[in-house]
């Protein structure tokens, strides 16, 4: 168990580190930020001096090394446009994603569920079928478009919700939060409608194909032999193993949500870390960009390594390597 | 030996296009995406105006509604965006465009990924090990992510979407055939084959990769519509096509400029073709894994 879990580490650390080579020299290579800083009537010295102080005389290896040494103490660097530290801009953003995502969690769970389920008990009334081609709408519409739509719809149509930002903000243990107003709920209602269509298509068909396997079981037929009240054999005897492999799925899923919010957040302004990067990429802001992608992948390979020690503890086979098979 | 698998022959052949077109919705599907074909890749000769030739398109002519006539007595039936264009014609050269994009780089993406997971299949051991560590990374990361950075490296342009597509779907494939091929290498006509001692190549090549070809179809089918959808978002999002070029996600953010004041058509209009292009592309995508291979659930 124990040397599992340390080849996963050390695994894990291998990948962050070429991640960061690839990152670092990738995106070496896109622009000269000097240009950004120097004005029209900017002399050969001044450009020197925008050099000198952008680090970007030096070699590139040594800028990697400084890089590195920087990123293990947490430091990536000064965003070009705003002048602070990339990270602190990251961590002041990333509340409005989470938020973001999670109300989408939320919302494809608590949509995604009952449809599910009522999709796999009648797989064969119209209705079913509705659900079913609904979630195979979510899975293949890109989320621009019916981010799009709702726009033209709630807002420009009816008027009913607000198109861009996060509304009214309130406090809650030191982060700001829109969900506990109802100007912040009006604000979230449609970017995380948008960024969740895609979790709540797949809450739909991971649910459909478990009520139908689980249907068949013997341990539902004895519960229901016993006299068990149909709602409860459905409700807590099938849900409990419907939803082992929802909450899987949800949790290694939730990382690509927060990478998919770059769409819904630029669509709707929403002031979060992924319309940050597309900002940041618009005037190539190296530094911002950068510490983006770290802070992305050391997101996702933790969760991975989680979600992997996890199993192996769960599932004991996973640990002598038959995972691929 | 010959080379034509059993449920290739013409009979199975027939029999496969009659239940493949024997639910309307694929049959509809099929219908739609082959018109759309056919006036993508007619655009030139039947589009009212040709929108790149700057000689044609009338700045005066901007933001017509659908329907309205312009200075030179033309009707736009589908109405002008921000530059003057003619709209149908905007969407008839974007669907082109987003067609060939989501073609190309579905064959080559294919082409690399049988190559990965037919050697993985076939060689196992450390090689197996370590294509299948680089497709595991790279799945675990979401494709519009790896598709963003490389764009922000490779700039605007056909190729370079073209290139930062297949390098985000060939793991797939590259997954699909070598589970696939593992399979089929266990069958005993492999067996049979490698008694006759054909050549492992020509084992791998003319028998086993024929038999891969149904679940590749179908995967390729379902990737391709992946690929035009993230094209679309990643052109919407700016980093894709160049203006010059506008694929249907290109045209879509254009006019999200102009969806705020009411001018719905500019972007609604190419999103709807999108829409119904990448549906139609799925249902067949889906027909194709019912008829060929039930067992391929999702």
């Amino acid at each position: 168990m124990l040397e599992f879990i340390l080849r996963r580490v050390a695994q894990a650390v291998l990948v962050l580190f070429v991640m960061t080579l690839l990152v670092f020299f990738g995106v070496h290579v896109i622009g000269n930020p000097v240009y950004i800083f120097a004005s029209s009537e900017c002399t050969r010295e001044c450009l020197n001096d925008i050099i000198a102080n952008l680090g970007l005389d030096r070699p590139i290896w040594e800028q990697y090394w400084l890089f590195l040494g920087n990123l293990l103490q947490g430091d990536l660097g000064r965003s070009f446009t705003h002048g602070v530290p990339a990270m602190s801009l990251i961590w002041q953003r990333f509340p409005a994603t989470l938020e973001l995502a999670t109300a989408a969690l939320v919302l494809a769970l608590a949509a995604g569920l009952p449809l599910g389920l009522y999709a796999g008990l009648r797989p064969d009334s119209p209705v079913s079928k509705a659900i079913m081609g609904f979630s195979m709408l979510g899975f293949s519409v890109p989320i621009f478009w019916i981010g799009l739509i709702l726009i033209l719809t709630f807002s420009v149509r009816l008027g009913w919700l607000p198109a861009i930002g996060r509304g009214q903000l309130v406090e809650v243990l030191g982060v700001r939060v829109s969900f506990l107003t109802l100007d912040g709920l009006r604000h979230l209602a449609m970017p995380s409608f948008t960024l969740s269509l895609i979790m709540m298509s797949m809450v739909i068909r991971l649910t459909r194909a478990g009520m139908r396997e689980v249907l068949h079981t013997d341990y539902i037929r004895f519960a229901r032999a016993n006299g068990i009240r149909e709602s409860r054999v459905i409700g807590v005897h099938a849900m409990k193993n419907i939803l082992i492999p929802v909450v899987t799925v949800l949790g290694m899923e939730f990382a690509s949500v927060i990478a998919f919010a770059v769409v819904t957040e630029s669509i709707f302004s929403w002031p979060g870390v992924g319309k940050m990067l597309i900002d940041a990429i618009a005037v190539l802001d190296r530094p911002l960009i950068v510490a983006y992608l770290i802070f992305v992948v050391v997101m996702f390979v933790t969760l991975n390594l989680l979600v992997d020690i996890l199993y192996s503890v769960l599932d004991p086979r996973v640990r002598v390597g038959g995972r691929t098979r | 030996m010959s080379l034509a698998p059993l449920p290739h022959a013409p009979a199975a052949r027939a029999g496969f296009v009659r239940g493949f077109l024997s639910v309307p919705s694929a049959a509809i599907a099929l219908a739609v995406f082959v018109a759309m074909s056919a006036a993508a890749f007619l655009a030139p000769w039947i589009a009212p105006q040709d929108p790149y030739d700057l000689m044609q398109v009338d700045i005066m002519d901007n933001l017509l509604r659908p329907g309205e006539r312009a200075w030179s007595g033309m009707t736009h039936w589908l109405g002008t965006d921000g530059q003057g264009r003619d709209m149908l014609s905007a969407m008839l050269y974007g669907l082109r465009i987003s067609l060939i994009v989501g073609i190309l780089s579905g064959l080559i993406a294919l082409a690399i990924g049988t190559l990965v997971g037919l050697v993985a299949a076939f060689r196992g051991g450390w090689v197996d090990a370590v294509l299948m560590r680089i497709v595991d990374l790279q799945l675990s990361f979401p494709t519009i992510l790896v598709a963003l950075i490389l764009l922000v490296i490779l700039g605007r342009g056909v190729d370079k979407i073209i290139i930062a597509l297949v390098v985000v779907q060939w793991a797939y494939f590259a997954r699909t055939v070598r589970g696939v091929a593992l399979v089929e290498s266990a069958r005993d006509y492999v067996e049979a084959a490698r008694g006759l001692r054909l050549g492992s190549l020509r084992i791998l090549f003319l028998h086993v990769l024929p038999n891969c070809l149904p679940t590749m179809l179908v995967v390729a089918t379902i990737q391709m519509a992946q690929a035009i959808s993230l094209e679309a978002t990643l052109s919407f999002l700016g980093v894709g096509l160049p203006p010059t070029r506008p694929s249907l996600g290109l045209l879509i953010a254009n006019g999200f400029n102009y969806l705020q004041s009411g001018r719905w058509w500019i972007s609604v209009l190419p999103g709807v073709v999108l829409l119904v292009l990448i549906v139609s592309v799925n249902v067949l995508g889906d027909r194709m894994r019912d008829v060929l291979n039930p067992h391929l659930g999702r």
